[in-house]
């Protein structure tokens, strides 16, 4: 088992080894096979480790009705041995980190497979360079949730920002687009910054990364409430980057210079998951630093409801997904604040079907349409695409929250723990609800009905995916209608929950007031209310398209309420200006005045010892005696 | 002045060998310098040499005496390794020789001062 075990991540290793060293060699053919292999036998390897969970810990223990696995980390050698400091290479396979490996390979397979079919016109050696850096990604998230400390997930941690850089730029020609890779890298390097400063404070404190260790009640009682606070919020920052939450989600919409299934794979089974991940990971760290959670739920609620508003008003197929990631995002981190860690978890999961559905949809769409992405020049694709358009509409469905899809499941997990315990922050919930119902109906009316607007060339070529793009699709729509079962409400059937009481062994039940059933139904009737309200007034504007009206807050909306240009404004126009100033005065000044000031001088002393060398053989003679007298006179004098 | 340890032994004061070293020695100094003819240059050079040796010899018997040596041939190491250095200024001279006869081959002519070219 255990390795078996490391297997997992080795695989999609070795992938990205023999595709990214081979790339001139192999055939395209070749690079796939190899490339979604290696993913699918990680797959295969992480379902038999979850279906033997009990048997990783070696021997099973039952308390109660929860099993608990007895020692989930599989140790493999010392990393890092200095001093007192131990940190071991090891992996944890817990339930939570079971479902993550579940989603990652899982999703990341189906992204895989379609994109041998969706990136086929590339060059071999591009083929097998995209390849590869898909194999790097799923490496790195795997890395990521199997460590068992928070090193490990730290290395897993920079590999997926690292291979996210080198995917959103993998059209490198293009200047806009490395433009974009480098914002996602520096934008998550400053989040990244914050979960290392928590990493060391953790070290100081406990003297240890282990999970084992630092999340316990035993390692608990070592923080002070200060340490707590601010450890918490630390790795809350470094969530917002890798996460993209306010302040640093900008460069998740620019994300989408990559190539489409990257974003899907961003998007939806990696990545973005990774600070919910870290979250849910250390939840009893967060459930001890109360104001943290605030913070967490009121930045998780206003990302919801900013990027949703946003949303509405893009007119790039895949800005809207990329907006509505960044909201259901936030709604994640909503959750996570009120301490309800499984919805959180299990929205992750549904939100991994819809999204990467939703993403490769539009890839689909956008592989029809000749590589348009404005959707105004779209419309009436629903004849011509319908395996896409069917499953694009399963996905709209799940996103939007009606019953019973996946979405409506989670989303109203999220939203019952809100409304146990803050009504607004709920009210923001229902509201983002609404809107998001709204945005993604819109893109489905103005992409799929009416007419079609585009060129007359980009209409004849209008055709239907390849089965490598569709049969993923059509499993993706399945699991987005299914996603939601496992984990439904205990009024729907007794014996519900199924996933709330997988995890609780790790996620304790947040505690609160639960609410009444018949409070329970009327919520879920809201919501599911205001969800149709808002699909029936997409349709009823968006069935026919029109130009929209120009108003200055729809121009507000279109300019993504101008957050990048206050960015820009006021850090990164500032820090140009700043640069530049270094650049002429202590760069040219200083720095260059000093090593040409040394060149000057020796350029000049030669100058001046030229003389010497007269060629005269009288004067070298002259020299010689004068010097060796000077020496005896010196010596003479100095010999006291 | 030093008390010279072969007083009242039937050798000559040190300080007389030392003279005359230190007068050779300077005469060839001053010859390398104000001389223009390579010839004598070179002589001055073996001049210089042979002073130095000559002083290495007395002070060989000197240091020898002064440890109450009584036998009179003690101290004669230094004139065995005198051979050697004429040995060796006698391989030297063969090579400066040659310089100087392709010197001449050359310029038609021993003076140094048209040998200014050696800085290319």
């Amino acid at each position: 088992m255990k390795n078996l075990i490391l297997l997992i991540p080795l695989l999609p290793f070795l992938g990205f080894l023999i595709n990214g060293l081979l790339r001139k060699q192999l055939s395209k053919g070749l690079i796939g096979i190899v490339g979604c292999g290696t993913v699918l036998g990680s797959f295969l390897i992480s379902i038999y480790a979850f279906l033997n969970l009990d048997a990783i810990g070696g021997g099973r223990q039952i308390s109660g009705s929860a099993k608990i696995i007895g020692n989930p980390v599989i140790h493999y050698f010392d990393f890092i041995n200095v001093g007192t400091l131990k940190i071991p290479f090891a992996f944890q396979i817990d339930q939570l980190s079971a479902l993550f490996l579940l989603i990652i390979t899982g999703v990341g397979f189906l992204i895989h497979v379609y994109s041998t079919a969706y990136m086929h016109e590339e060059k071999e050696e591009h083929f097998g360079r995209y390849f590869a850096y898909l194999n790097l990604f799923v490496f790195s998230m795997l890395l990521l949730v199997m460590g068992a400390n928070y090193i490990i997930m730290f290395i897993g941690w920079e590999g997926v920002g690292l291979c996210s850089y080198l995917l959103i730029g993998y059209w490198f020609k293009n200047i806009d687009y490395t433009k974009a890779a480098k914002k996602a890298f520096v934008m998550n390097r400053i989040g990244d910054l914050g979960f290392l400063l928590a990493v060391f404070w953790i070290i100081s404190k406990i003297g240890s990364v282990n999970y084992s260790d630092v999340l316990t009640t035993a390692g608990l009682a070592r923080f002070s409430t200060g340490d707590i606070v601010g450890i918490t919020l630390l790795l809350f920052l470094g969530a917002t980057g890798k996460s993209a939450q306010i302040p640093l989600y900008t460069w998740l919409p620019d994300a989408m210079a990559g190539p489409t299934p990257v974003s899907a794979l961003i998007h939806a089974a990696t990545m973005v998951t990774a600070g919910i991940y870290m979250i849910a990971r250390s939840n009893i760290l967060f459930t001890a630093a109360p104001l943290t959670l605030n913070v967490i739920a009121i930045i998780g609620g206003a990302t919801a409801l900013l990027a949703a508003t946003i949303a509405m008003r893009q007119n790039d197929i895949k800005k809207v997904l990329a907006y509505s990631t960044v909201s259901q995002l936030g709604y994640m981190f909503l959750a996570l604040g009120m301490g309800a860690y499984t919805a959180a978890v299990f929205h992750v999961m549904t939100h991994a079907f819809f999204k990467a559905l939703l993403f490769l949809g539009s890839g689909s769409v956008i592989h029809a349409v000749s590589g348009q992405q404005d959707i105004r020049f779209m419309g009436g694709l629903r004849k011509k695409l319908p395996t896409t358009y069917i499953t694009f509409l399963i996905g709209c469905l799940a996103i939007a929250g009606i019953a019973p899809l996946s979405g409506f499941f989670s989303k109203d997990a999220i939203l019952l723990s809100a409304f146990e315990h803050n009504k607004v922050l709920w009210a923001v919930g229902l509201l983002t609800a609404g809107l998001t119902a709204f945005y993604m109906f819109r893109l489905l009316f103005i992409t799929f009905s009416g007419t079609f607007r585009g060129t007359e060339e980009q209409r004849h070529h209008i055709h239907e995916s390849p089965a490598a793009m569709t049969v993923p699709l059509i499993i993706l729509a399945l699991l987005s209608i299914a996603g939601g079962w496992i984990n439904i409400p205990e009024v729907f059937i007794h014996g519900g929950e199924r996933l709330t009481s997988f995890l609780k062994p790790l996620i304790p039940a947040s505690e609160g007031s639960p609410v009444a059933h018949s409070t329970e139904w009327i919520l879920m009737g809201l919501t599911t209310v205001v969800s149709l309200v808002a699909i029936i007034i997409a349709w009823s504007r968006y069935k026919v398209y029109k130009e929209e009206r120009e108003t200055s807050l729809t121009k507000a909306l279109e300019n993504k309420w101008y957050v990048d240009e206050l960015y820009n404004g006021i850090i990164v126009n500032p820090l140009n200006k700043f640069g530049a100033f270094v650049a002429r005065f202590v760069e040219k000044g200083t720095i260059d005045g000093l090593v040409n000031g040394v060149g000057r001088l020796v350029n000049y002393s030669s100058r001046q010892m030229r003389w010497l060398q007269s060629g005269q053989v009288g004067n070298y003679v002259l020299l010689m005696v004068v010097s060796m007298v000077l020496f005896f006179v010196l010596q003479f004098f100095l010999r006291k | 002045m030093f008390q010279s340890p072969f007083r009242g032994l039937g050798f000559m004061d040190i300080k007389y060998y030392i003279f005359l070293s230190v007068a050779l020695f300077v005469m060839g100094i001053i010859g390398v310098l104000t001389r223009r003819n390579a010839i004598i240059i070179f002589m001055c050079i073996e001049l210089m040499l042979n002073a130095v040796n000559l002083l290495l010899v007395a002070f060989s018997k000197m240091h020898h005496l002064a440890a109450g040596v009584a036998n009179p041939n003690a101290g004669s190491e230094a004139q065995l390794f005198v051979f050697f250095i004429m040995v060796v200024a006698a391989a030297e001279v063969s090579v400066g020789l040659a310089i100087i006869v392709m010197l001449f081959r050359n310029t038609h002519s021993v003076d140094v001062n048209f040998l200014n070219r050696l800085k290319h």
